[in-house]
């Protein structure tokens, strides 16, 4: 079966459906391997038991980034192939892509309460994660604001390569002007290199949660279909009932 | 005349005469300015030191709601089509309708911020830094605002779609806007760094800005 055929939206849903269990019992299962070894590894000489919350923050900010790159790539698709599968990848990507990076400013700001004193600092990370979190929204709010799915597709996929092209732009100028006004002041984790102790539970972390995403991902993907076809099959009702002019 | 001058002349004509708001830009951008000292209260030197941050704010906010309708109202009166299905390339009319946007709205701002210094405490040097910062700033406003224009384009509520998806793009403009000003005005930075990245900027959003518009108005217009 070549690649192109995956693109038939009902192939596609087939195949999903066949996938799904695997996907769901392979990711459950790499979390408990996951957690297992967080739990295993061994606390911060500095920062105590709190580095744990490292292996869901971690995964958590790459797994933002990554959703728009995910939601850039679709947006290719949208606009110069002009498939309806991509307008669905790109939809089903974004709130989950928000949720992700959500979930990293929320842990970041716990790690954060009892490492630096504070919930919040204008870290130069911090911030630029959070303007990926507004531009995630943004892309959401027009979703939900075009009513033709196709021309929200369109104009979602344009939003989202702009994003794309300024969001290097944006994390550049953040690091700017955060060195600008306050030197390094903040706590990282430190250290010449991440000992393996730590990195291995982070890794397997890391592909359970990537698995999550892509989980979630193929099911929202999935359900995203089957409202398209409940509204196309509406609409149709529309047209045909009685009273409709016909 | 060329379609293009044709256009930039009608879009100038628009925005000065009657029903325009050319002029609605500049208020909003000297009451926004007059607000800020109830906020945070009196103090001179407290005012001299966020005044660039507060003339660049308001500048922002000036240049972004004036954008809403740039688009939206040729799309309500059909010239939108006009435009969309002539011979001019599309990226040119909608260059030349946001250079008219921006010498409408955007000089404005940049002529108005000497008087507005004057609020802020602000000394002459402190006034032309800022000025010359807006003068390189405010058209990259202007070519980033254009993406949320042309998408907003016909939208019921554009106009608050158009500032939640635009805003987050502004924020490196706005850090080297203010950056330079205030570069020019305390140091330690050498004021040319961070305007000539400014410039950069600008140029980008000018690429960026314009075809991206194009493609969205091209898009939402089928």
């Amino acid at each position: 079966m070549a690649i192109i055929d995956l693109a038939n939206p009902t192939r596609f849903l087939n195949l999903a459906h066949r996938a799904l269990p695997w996907l769901i019992e392979i990711t459950g299962a790499l979390f408990v391997v996951g957690l297992y070894l967080v739990y295993g590894a061994p606390d911060d000489y500095q920062q105590g038991a709190t580095v744990k919350i490292m292996f869901i923050h971690v995964p958590s900010a790459w797994l933002g980034m990554f959703g728009w790159l995910l939601m850039s790539i679709a947006a290719l698709g949208t606009l110069v192939w002009r498939h309806p599968l991509a307008d669905v990848a790109a939809k089903a990507a974004a709130p989950i892509g928000a949720s992700f990076t959500f979930l990293c400013l929320v842990t970041g700001a716990l790690w954060g309460r009892p490492m630096w004193g504070t919930y919040w600092v204008w870290d130069a990370r911090l911030t630029s994660v959070l303007i990926l979190f507004l531009m995630y929204l943004g892309v959401i709010a027009l979703w939900r604001t075009v009513e033709d799915p196709s021309r929200a597709a369109r104009a979602a996929a344009i939003l989202t390569l702009v994003g794309a092209i300024n969001l290097p732009i944006i994390k550049f100028s953040v690091d700017w002007w955060n060195t600008l006004h306050q030197p390094a002041s903040v706590i990282r984790l430190g250290g010449p290199s991440i000992y393996p102790t730590i990195l291995v539970p982070l890794l397997v972390m890391a592909l359970a949660f990537t698995l999550l995403f892509v989980t979630l991902h193929v099911a929202a993907m999935g359900n995203e279909i089957l409202r398209r076809r409940v509204r196309a099959l509406m609409l149709m009702q529309a047209q045909s009932a009685p009273g409709s002019g016909e | 005349m060329s379609p293009l001058a044709a256009l930039f002349i009608r879009d100038i004509r628009l925005a000065i005469r009657v029903g325009g708001g050319g002029g609605i830009g500049v208020l909003f951008f000297l009451i926004v300015v007059v607000l800020i000292p109830f906020a945070v209260g009196p103090d001179l030197n407290l005012l001299a030191r966020l005044g660039p941050a507060i003339l660049w704010l308001g500048a922002l906010l000036a240049s972004l709601l004036t954008l809403d309708r740039l688009f939206a109202v040729d799309h309500d009166d059909g010239s939108l089509d006009l435009i969309l299905m002539s011979d001019t390339p599309l990226e040119f009319a909608v260059a030349a309708k946001a250079a008219a946007h921006w010498l409408t709205t955007g000089l404005p701002l940049v002529i108005a911020t000497p008087l507005l210094g004057l609020f802020m405490n602000l000394d002459a040097k402190a006034s032309a830094a800022v000025m010359l910062t807006l003068l390189a700033g405010t058209p990259a406003l202007t070519f980033i605002g254009l993406i949320g224009a042309a998408l907003s384009v016909a939208l019921r509520r554009g106009g608050l779609l158009l500032a939640v998806l635009v805003l987050p793009l502004t924020v490196p403009v706005l850090i080297f806007g203010v950056a330079a000003s205030n570069a020019a005005i305390v140091g330690p930075l050498p004021f040319g760094t961070p305007f000539t990245i400014l410039c950069a900027l600008m140029l980008t959003s000018l690429v960026v800005g314009i075809f991206a518009a194009a493609a969205a108005l091209r898009h939402g217009m089928e």
